[in-house]
């Protein structure tokens, strides 16, 4: 076992009203330049839909992701290292600029200086890319909420998946919104494509970054990634990411994204992991099996053995107490109502989500049925069968199952919920219907309901992490004994050899002898020293005013 | 003149070369990248740009086994004529796929608004003296040692060249050479001097440790930002911006 912490993302897509101010906000802070005026390191998509970049999820045509080989080792889906290395020169698997959408610009100027005349002027669009006028076509939430019709949205590719029957009508059935940023990834893609070296994981919060200085072009990471949230810069020819805002998080502070989001829908949190676990439980050999194996991956930071064994692989301390405070860990391991985006692409992702429970909501009320009523949201959940296999197709590979455990989950706490606020009697048995006490049922409603700004991000800072590391290499003046209690320093070698006590070890040592000893001084201390720090002003302790005679007493 | 053009300017060239590439290296990492353009276009680049990469190679491996290996040597496998075989037909074979390659990258550069916009005087300099040396490789091999017969450059340029890098230069074994290929060799060397200054640069970032390094990738948030100089010892002068 190997404790590794990472910072991760949680999602309650109940909650998002698809405004997209998180990915102006993140646009404005991170891409605002020539060269990725097409990139949306945040985008928010509407589903059912094509997303950004166009049908990215259909990986039969871009092979992102992971496969496992004939011998059942992960293998990047677009070819292992020896392709990779004859393939350098073109790399047909690159989505175009118009599979993204050409960025444009409007010619504001002639709204100005058109000469007068009968017509407005109008402002014309031109294409960033070549300059040129251009006819807009295509952007990254073209189909924002099912706008264009059925049409594009029947060619969403996670539709195409679901069964012919179920497909027909899905349309009038339900919509959501779902925000995506890079997953920050386990076992990512875009790092094992690199021919470079250039991308890496941060061993401290496992943030995945490009080396800017390091990436020399061959835009294999956008191929390897099956998330298309890695972008090539078409004018520095380097490729960039989202970068989990580590600018930000190193100073305990959440990403743009989720500081700006308006509908409060972003959780923040500290997840402790097994990285000797990781490639393991990205080749499990049933697709269905990924959302369970990284589950698994996932350490419990109020199990005693994996603290300890967190504090021996270097994990700071600050980083295991806010694990243990995490909302991430919370919403993942112990209410397990967050899912994976796409555990099939096998990269094991790190930014889950909470699946709308809306969809079966407005379903019923619809139908004229009581939408809060949870006899009735429990077998729509079950006879539903559109919104609930399309959030399966997203979530867990096609396996209703887990789905539906984390839709009654929250029907229930819905339910129940109501009651205690209608005055109605709480009904324990909605909770351990769903296998939670009244107790976890009530923090899980506080988690997803109210959660307020320093609970919703738990974010511990570097800089407590460093200062922790600091504090073994400050040492004392070797052979000098040591802080007031200490046992003078003696090496294998007589006085002074062998390595100073730490600072830590000293300080104990001094607080347990202040904290036992019931006399000022002790007697016994021939060296006469005192401790101001314990003296309460009254009369004069040994050794506190050198002796008369001289020597000392 | 002889002495400039074939010791003193080869000299320049890869005093450049080496010189420019420790200096990009450490003062231009950022700006070292393949600078792909297939976002904008890749139905052409699809075809050219592994023709002319693999033309390329061939190329280069052929001017490694003409230029580096003496006469003496190849005799002991083969006969001077088979040598001379292999040269004409692989060397013309793989100048032609270079050669239409690059051809048809310059098209696509031309003929596609934004790969065109995105052309530097930088790069038209470079495609200048690379088609350049690539039109007159290829004449050499198809002129002098097709139609007129063959000349066999490993009597006088091979051993020229081979001075070089022995610090032994012999400009004399030029001057005898036919003109077609003391031009070819001029080219050459001037597409060396430049090669660290131009987008060139990216042939030496050929990822060699890809297959062998583990596919994920950890570090530490610490350490020494690259292309960033360690504080020297003594004292700085005072930047006054």
């Amino acid at each position: 076992m190997r404790v590794m912490a990472q910072l991760a993302m949680v999602m309650n897509l109940d909650k998002c009203i698809g405004c997209h101010t998180c990915s102006v906000t993140c646009k404005q802070t991170w891409t605002n330049r020539a060269g990725v005026e097409y990139v949306w390191f945040n985008n928010v998509e509407t589903r059912p839909g094509q997303g950004y970049p166009r049908r990215y999820e259909d990986q039969e045509q871009w092979r992102g992701g992971w496969t496992l080989d004939r011998k059942g080792r992960l293998k990047p889906r677009s070819g292992g290292r020896a392709r990779r290395m004859f393939t350098l020169f073109s790399n047909p698997l690159l989505p175009s600029i118009q599979d993204y959408y050409e960025p444009w610009t409007y010619d504001y100027a002639t709204l100005t200086s058109a000469p007068l005349g009968d017509d407005f002027p109008v402002a014309r669009p031109h294409s960033l890319i070549s300059g040129e006028p251009m006819k807009v076509e295509w952007s990254a939430n073209w189909d924002d909420d099912l706008g264009g019709g059925p049409d594009l949205a029947r060619r969403d590719p996670v539709v195409e998946r679901i069964s012919d029957a179920v497909r027909l009508d899905f349309e009038r059935a339900f919509m959501f919104y779902l925000p995506r940023i890079c997953e920050h990834c386990l076992n990512p893609t875009c790092m094992a494509a690199c021919p470079s070296g250039a991308i890496y994981k941060r061993e401290e919060d496992g943030i995945v970054l490009v080396d800017q200085d390091a990436c020399r072009g061959w835009r294999m990471c956008v191929t390897g990634c099956p998330y298309k949230k890695i972008y090539f810069n078409h004018r520095t020819g380097k490729a960039e990411k989202c970068t989990f805002c580590y600018p930000r998080v190193e100073v305990g502070l959440p990403t743009v994204c989720s500081e700006t989001c308006v509908g409060r829908l972003r959780y923040i949190g500290v997840l402790l992991y097994d990285q000797d676990r990781v490639t393991e439980a990205a080749s499990v050999e049933d697709d269905r099996d990924l959302y369970a194996a990284q589950l698994d991956v996932f350490l419990d930071p109020d199990d005693p053995a994996v603290r300890e064994r967190a504090r021996r692989d270097g994990v700071p301390d600050a980083w295991v107490e806010a694990a243990r405070r995490s909302p991430v860990h919370a919403l993942i391991s112990k209410y397990q109502v967050a899912l994976p985006l796409h555990p099939e692409y096998r990269t094991l992702p790190m930014v889950w989500y909470v699946p709308p429970l809306s969809p079966v909501v407005e379903a019923l009320r619809d139908s004229g049925h009581d939408g809060e009523d949870a006899g009735n949201l429990f077998g729509a959940i079950e006879t539903l069968r559109i919104p609930v296999e399309y959030l399966a197709e997203l979530f867990t590979a096609g396996d209703t199952e887990p789905v539906t455990a984390v839709l009654r989950r929250l029907a229930a706490m819905r339910s129940y919920m109501r009651d205690v606020t209608l005055g109605d009697p709480a009904d324990p048995g909605k909770a351990a219907a769903v296998g939670l006490t009244e107790t976890e049922m009530g923090e899980m409603y506080r988690l997803l309901a109210l959660a307020k700004y320093d609970e919703r991000y738990v974010i511990p800072t570097q800089a407590a992490a460093e200062a922790a590391a600091l504090e073994e290499t400050a040492c004392s003046v070797p052979g000098s004994g040591g802080l007031d209690g200490a046992a003078p320093v003696s090496g294998p070698f007589g006085e002074a050899s062998g390595p100073p006590p730490t600072p830590t070890a000293e300080n104990f040592h001094a607080l347990k002898d202040r904290q036992t000893s019931g006399a000022l001084t002790r007697p016994q201390d021939r060296r006469g020293r005192v401790n101001l720090l314990n003296w309460d002003g009254k009369g004069s302790p040994d050794g506190l005013f050198p002796g008369r005679d001289g020597d000392g007493r | 003149m002889s002495l400039l053009l074939w010791v003193a300017f080869p000299y320049v060239a890869l005093a450049s070369l080496v010189g420019g590439t420790v200096w990009r290296y450490r003062y231009d990492r950022f700006g070292w990248t393949t600078r792909s353009s297939e976002l904008y276009e890749k139905r052409l680049l699809r075809v050219a740009s592994p023709l002319f990469h693999y033309g390329l190679l061939f190329v280069i491996g052929g001017h490694a086994l003409g230029l580096l290996i003496p006469e003496q040597w190849t005799s002991l496998v083969g006969s001077e004529t088979t040598y001379h075989a292999v040269s004409l037909y692989a060397g013309t074979a793989a100048g032609l796929a270079a050669g239409a390659g690059l051809v048809l990258l310059v098209y696509r550069r031309r003929r596609t608004g934004p790969v065109f916009a995105a052309t530097t005087r930088n790069d038209k300099v470079m495609y200048l003296l690379l088609g350049g040396a690539l039109l007159l490789g290829i004449g050499v091999t198809t002129i002098e040692n097709g139609l007129l017969g063959g000349y066999d450059y490993r009597q006088t340029v091979s051993p020229w060249f081979r001075g070089i890098f022995l610090l032994d230069p012999r400009p004399e074994l030029m001057e005898g050479a036919p003109l077609l290929y003391r031009f070819h060799v001029v080219l050459g060397f001037a597409l060396i001097a430049l090669f660290p200054f131009t987008r060139l640069i990216h042939a030496f970032a050929v990822p060699v440790k890809y297959p062998f390094r583990p596919y994920i990738v950890y570090r530490r948030r610490t350490g020494t930002a690259p292309a960033t100089r360690a504080a020297r010892r003594g004292w700085e002068p005072v930047s006054r911006d």
